[in-house]
C-alpha cells in the first residue's frame, strides 16, 4: 500500500514541467469533456492523450497497472448506459427489460470514452508529478496558504501508514477473538470496532506529527522555500498543448454535429 | 563554512514552574526549580507521572495553547490548561524563542515530516525563514553530522530504518541550529544497534556545536557517559520540590541507586531479579533440551522433551497480500524465506535478528494471523484438538484458545472500554474460563484498575493488561512481539518471572526480542533470522534467500 503514486526514477519530459501547468491542463480537459456526452470529442481527446503518454514516461502496461480501476469503471458505466438509456433508432439487441439500440449504444460509447478520457490526464499527472513539487507550486505560484498545503502534504504521508495500521489492528483483534466471521451484523460490528481502533491510532499519530512540525517552527508567518517552484518555456508548451487538444476535440464534435451540451439540453 | 560551530548554547531557568493539562484535575508538574547553564548536558530521570515529557514539551514551545478566548472569559476552569511560575529559555518564554530548542520524540514514524530526505531536513530551516542558499548548506552539514550524508537528497524517507529515521529527525533539528536539544525517550522504540547509532550521533553533534542537552530516558547506561548532570524528578506536591536529586551522574547514581531501582529505572550494571526456571526444559539439566541462548540455530534441530505443538516448515513470510495488477495477481515478495522452526510445550523459542529481517512477520505467520507466502505452518493434533492443521484457517474463537498473540503495541488489542471487560472478553466469547480472570488480575497487579479505561493506563500497565487479556483465553502457545520494548525495569522483571512460571506450567512461549537478558531468563532455543536482501533483482524475481537458523 505504500507504493508511491509517482514513477520512481521517471526522467520523461513532462516530469520537468511545473506541476501547476500540468494541473491547469488536467482541469481544462476535465471541464471541457464534462460539457458534452458525445463520442467524437471524447475519442479525439483520448487519441491525443494516448499519443502524449510517452512524454510522461508511461507505457501501455504501466498505464493499465495504474489506471485499470478507472478504465473498468468507465467500461461498466458505458455498458449500463447502453442497456438502460431510452432507446432511439434501430434496436440491436433486446433481452426482456434490457435492450440496446443505436441511440443508447452511441450514448454508452460516449460515456465510456469520456470516462477514460477524463481519467487518463489525472493518471498522467500523478505519474509524472511528485506530490512535494505539487505542494511547492500550489503554495509558491498559486499562493495557497502554506499551512494548509504543507499540512495536507504531511498528512498524506500518514495515509500510507494508516493502511498498514489497519492491517495490524485487524490481526491484533483477531488475536483477541474478534473474527470477521458470522452474520452481516456481527461483521459490521467487528469492522466498526476496527475502525474505532484505527481512528484512535490516527489521532495519536496526527497529534504527534503536529507536535513535530510545530517544534520545527512550522506555523510562523514568514517562511522560505528550499525548493523554488519555477515556470519555464516548457510550461507554455504544456498549457498550449492542453488548449489545443481541448479546442480540436470541441471543433471536431461541433463539425460532426455530435456536440451536445448536457447542461443546456432541457 | 563553520557556521554550525557558532551555535549559541541556551540557558534554561525554571522558577516554581508548574503545568496542568487541560481537563485534568492534578498538575503534571508542580513547583519546579531548575537552572541549566548553557552547554550543560542533563539526563532527566523519574517515575512515570513525574512530568518529564511535559517539561520537554514546554521547553519546545509546543505545550497546549494559551487560548486567547478562554482568557477573555476570565474564569479559568478545569477544561483549560493552567501554567504557574516561570519557565524561560535565555530569559524569555519558550514560545517567544521559536527555533532555539529542537525536540525529538519517541515514535520514529512521526518524527519524519516529508517524503524525501533532503526536504525533510530543510523543513525546519524553511520555517525559520532561512535564506534558500543557506538552507542547502545547512542540510548538507546536518546530514553529514548524523552520518546520513551517503544518502541522496531525494532518497525516500519511508525506506529508512527506525534508527535512521531518528537520526534524520536529529538532522532536521540541527539544520535549525538550536541552542537546546530536547530528546524525549529518543531510543525507546529502537533495537540495540539503532540505540547506539542515535546516541553516538547526538554525542558527535553536541561535541561540535556545544549546544545544551536535556534528555529523558529510562536506560541510564546508554546516556550516562554522555551527560554531565542527572536530575531526578518526582511528582511535585504543595510541600515537596519537584526535583528530588540533582548532581553529577556518578554521585546521583551512588546516592539514589536503591531509590532508582525501586522506581524501575534501568541503572547501569543492574539486572532485576527474576524467578529462575525450575522445570527441566528451562534449567538445561535435561541433555539436549536447551540450546544455550545465543548458540546458532538450535531451533528445530534438537529433539526436545515437550510435546510438539506447532511447526513451521520452509516458511516464507510477508505482510503484503497478493497484489493485483490489472487481471494478474502478483504474489508478495517475502521478507524472509526458508524458515523452519518447532514450538514445543513448556519450551521457549526466541526469535532474533536485525531490523527488517521479518521477525515479527514470521511470528505473526506462526500465530495464524498471516498467510504464508510459501511453505507451511502446521498445528499438531495436540494443539489443534480437531480444529484443523492450518492455524490461519481457524476461526478467531478457535485461535485464541490455542495460540495467543501479544502485539508490540498494547493499544492495538484493546477491544472494550474497561479493564475488567477487556479481561472477560475472551472467556465470554469462549463460554468458559471466567474464573481464571481474578487470578490473572491478582498476578499481574491489575486488581485496582478493573474499572479504568485501558487507554488511560501507563505503559507498563498496558503491557501487563495486554498479556493478561491474551492469557485469559488459556492458549497453549503464547507468542509475544517485543514484549520488553520501552518497559521499565520493574515491569520487565515481572513479565520475565511470569513467563518463566507459564513455561514451567507447560505453556510454549515464543518471543520476538532484541533483549538478550530477557531470552536468558526464559531459556530455550534461539531462532536467528538473517538480514534481508534488498537488491532490486531479488525484489523482481520474488526470490529472497533468507537465512534462518543455519
Amino acid at each position: 500500500m505504500r507504493q508511491s503514486l509517482t514513477l520512481q526514477a521517471n526522467h520523461a519530459l513532462l516530469t520537468r514541467a511545473n506541476p501547476l501547468a500540468k494541473f491547469a491542463v488536467v482541469m481544462l480537459l476535465t471541464v471541457v469533456l464534462a460539457l458534452s456526452i458525445d463520442w467524437v470529442s471524447a475519442s479525439v481527446a483520448l487519441a491525443f492523450e494516448l499519443l502524449l503518454f510517452p512524454l510522461a514516461g508511461l507505457t501501455v502496461s504501466l498505464l493499465w497497472q495504474r489506471g485499470w480501476p478507472l478504465i473498468l469503471a468507465a467500461a461498466l458505466g458505458g455498458w449500463s448506459t447502453s442497456i438502460l438509456a431510452p432507446d432511439t433508432g434501430r434496436i440491436l439487441l433486446d433481452v426482456g427489460i434490457w435492450s440496446i439500440s443505436e441511440g443508447s449504444l452511441e450514448l454508452g460509447l460516449g460515456f465510456l470514452l469520456r470516462g477514460v478520457a477524463i481519467a487518463l490526464p489525472a493518471v498522467l499527472l500523478m505519474s509524472c508529478t511528485d506530490p512535494t513539487d505539487l505542494a511547492d507550486a500550489l503554495a509558491q505560484k498559486a499562493k495557497l496558504p502554506h499551512r494548509f498545503v504543507l499540512g495536507t502534504l504531511a498528512a498524506m504521508r500518514l495515509v500510507g501508514l494508516m493502511a498498514e495500521e489497519w492491517q495490524t489492528i485487524g490481526m491484533a483483534r483477531r488475536a483477541r477473538g474478534v473474527g470477521s466471521h458470522g452474520s452481516p451484523a456481527q461483521r459490521l460490528r467487528a469492522t466498526l470496532g476496527q475502525s474505532f481502533g484505527l481512528l484512535v491510532q490516527a489521532v495519536r499519530r496526527a497529534s504527534r506529527l503536529a507536535v513535530t512540525m510545530e517544534a520545527r517552527g512550522f506555523g510562523g508567518a514568514q517562511r522560505t522555500w528550499a525548493r523554488e517552484s519555477t515556470f519555464s518555456t516548457l510550461d507554455i508548451w504544456v498549457v498550449l498543448g492542453g488548449v489545443l487538444v481541448a479546442a480540436v476535440a470541441v471543433t471536431a464534435a461541433v463539425s460532426a454535429g455530435t456536440w451536445n451540451m448536457v447542461f443546456l439540453e432541457q | 563554512m563553520t557556521a554550525s560551530h557558532n551555535v549559541r548554547p541556551a540557558a534554561v531557568t525554571a522558577l516554581g514552574w508548574g503545568w496542568r493539562h487541560a481537563g485534568r484535575s492534578l498538575p503534571a508538574v508542580r513547583g519546579l526549580d531548575l537552572d541549566i547553564r548553557p552547554g550543560e548536558r542533563v539526563l532527566l530521570l523519574g517515575p512515570s507521572g513525574a512530568g518529564k515529557s511535559t517539561l520537554l514539551h514546554a521547553l519546545a514551545g509546543v505545550l497546549g495553547d494559551s487560548d486567547a478566548g478562554a482568557h477573555h472569559e476570565g474564569t479559568p476552569d478545569a477544561e483549560d490548561s493552567d501554567e504557574t511560575g516561570t519557565l524561560l529559555i535565555d530569559g524569555a518564554p519558550p514560545r517567544a524563542r521559536r527555533g532555539r530548542a529542537g525536540l525529538m520524540q519517541q515514535d520514529p514514524e512521526t518524527q519524519v515530516v516529508l517524503s524525501r530526505v533532503g526536504d525533510d531536513v530543510a523543513f525546519g530551516a524553511e520555517n525559520l525563514a532561512v535564506p534558500r542558499a543557506d538552507i542547502w548548506t545547512r542540510v548538507g552539514e546536518a546530514l553529514d553530522d548524523v552520518g546520513l550524508a551517503h544518502l541522496p537528497l531525494d532518497h525516500p524517507t519511508s525506506a529508512l530504518s527506525g534508527g535512521q529515521k531518528q537520526r534524520l529527525a536529529l538532522a532536521g533539528i540541527l539544520a535549525m541550529r538550536p541552542g537546546l536539544l530536547l530528546l524525549d525517550e529518543p531510543t525507546a522504540n529502537l533495537d540495540p544497534a539503532g540505540v547506539l547509532e542515535v546516541r553516538d550521533a547526538v554525542g558527535r553533534c553536541l561535541d561540535k556545536t556545544g549546544a545544551t542537552l536535556v534528555v529523558v530516558e529510562h536506560r541510564v547506561g546508554v546516556w550516562k557517559d554522555l551527560v554531565d548532570r542527572i536530575v531526578v524528578l518526582q511528582p511535585g506536591s504543595a510541600t515537596e520540590s519537584a526535583v528530588l536529586l540533582d548532581g553529577p551522574p556518578d554521585q546521583v547514581l551512588a546516592q539514589a541507586r536503591d531509590m532508582l531501582v525501586a522506581a524501575g529505572v534501568w541503572v547501569p550494571g543492574y539486572v532485576p531479579a527474576t524467578r529462575t526456571r525450575t522445570a527441566a526444559a528451562g534449567a538445561g539439566g535435561a541433555a539436549g533440551t536447551r540450546g544455550p541462548a545465543g548458540a546458532p540455530g538450535a531451533a528445530g534441530a534438537v529433539p526436545a522433551a515437550g510435546n510438539l505443538l506447532l511447526a513451521a516448515e520452509d516458511l516464507a513470510v510477508s505482510r503484503e497480500r497478493p497484489r493485483r495488477r490489472g487481471f494478474k495477481a502478483i504474489p508478495p515478495v517475502p521478507v524472509q524465506s526458508g524458515v523452519t522452526a518447532q514450538v514445543r510445550a513448556g519450551q521457549a523459542l526466541t526469535i532474533t535478528g536485525p531490523n527488517g529481517s521479518g521477525k515479527s512477520t514470521f511470528a505473526l505467520t506462526l500465530a495464524g494471523l498471516l498467510q504464508p507466502v510459501a511453505g507451511r505452518v502446521s498445528a499438531t493434533v495436540d494443539l489443534s484438538e480437531g480444529a484443523g492443521i492450518d492455524p490461519y484457517k481457524w476461526k478467531a474463537e478457535q485461535l485464541i484458545s490455542r495460540i495467543g498473540t501479544v502485539f508490540q503495541e498494547p493499544e492495538h488489542q484493546f477491544v472494550t472500554g474497561r479493564v475488567l471487560d477487556e479481561l472477560m472478553f475472551g472467556p465470554r466469547h469462549l463460554g468458559h474460563g471466567e474464573e481464571r480472570v481474578d487470578e490473572l488480575l491478582e498476578r499481574l497487579r491489575l486488581t485496582k484498575l478493573v474499572d479504568a479505561n485501558p487507554y488511560t493506563l501507563s505503559g507498563g500497565e498496558k503491557r501487563r493488561l495486554s498479556v493478561a487479556t491474551v492469557l485469559a483465553a488459556h492458549p497453549r502457545v503464547l507468542i509475544l512481539d517485543e514484549p520488553t520494548f520501552g518497559q521499565d525495569a520493574n515491569t520487565w522483571a515481572e513479565l520475565a518471572s511470569f513467563l518463566s512460571e507459564l513455561l514451567d506450567a507447560g505453556t510454549a512461549v515464543v518471543s520476538v526480542t532484541h533483549d538478550q537478558e530477557f531470552s536468558d531468563v526464559l531459556g530455550g532455543t534461539e531462532l536467528k533470522l538473517g538480514a534481508p536482501e534488498l537488491k532490486p533483482a531479488a525484489r523482481e524475481t520474488g526470490l529472497n534467500p533468507g537465512v534462518a537458523a543455519p
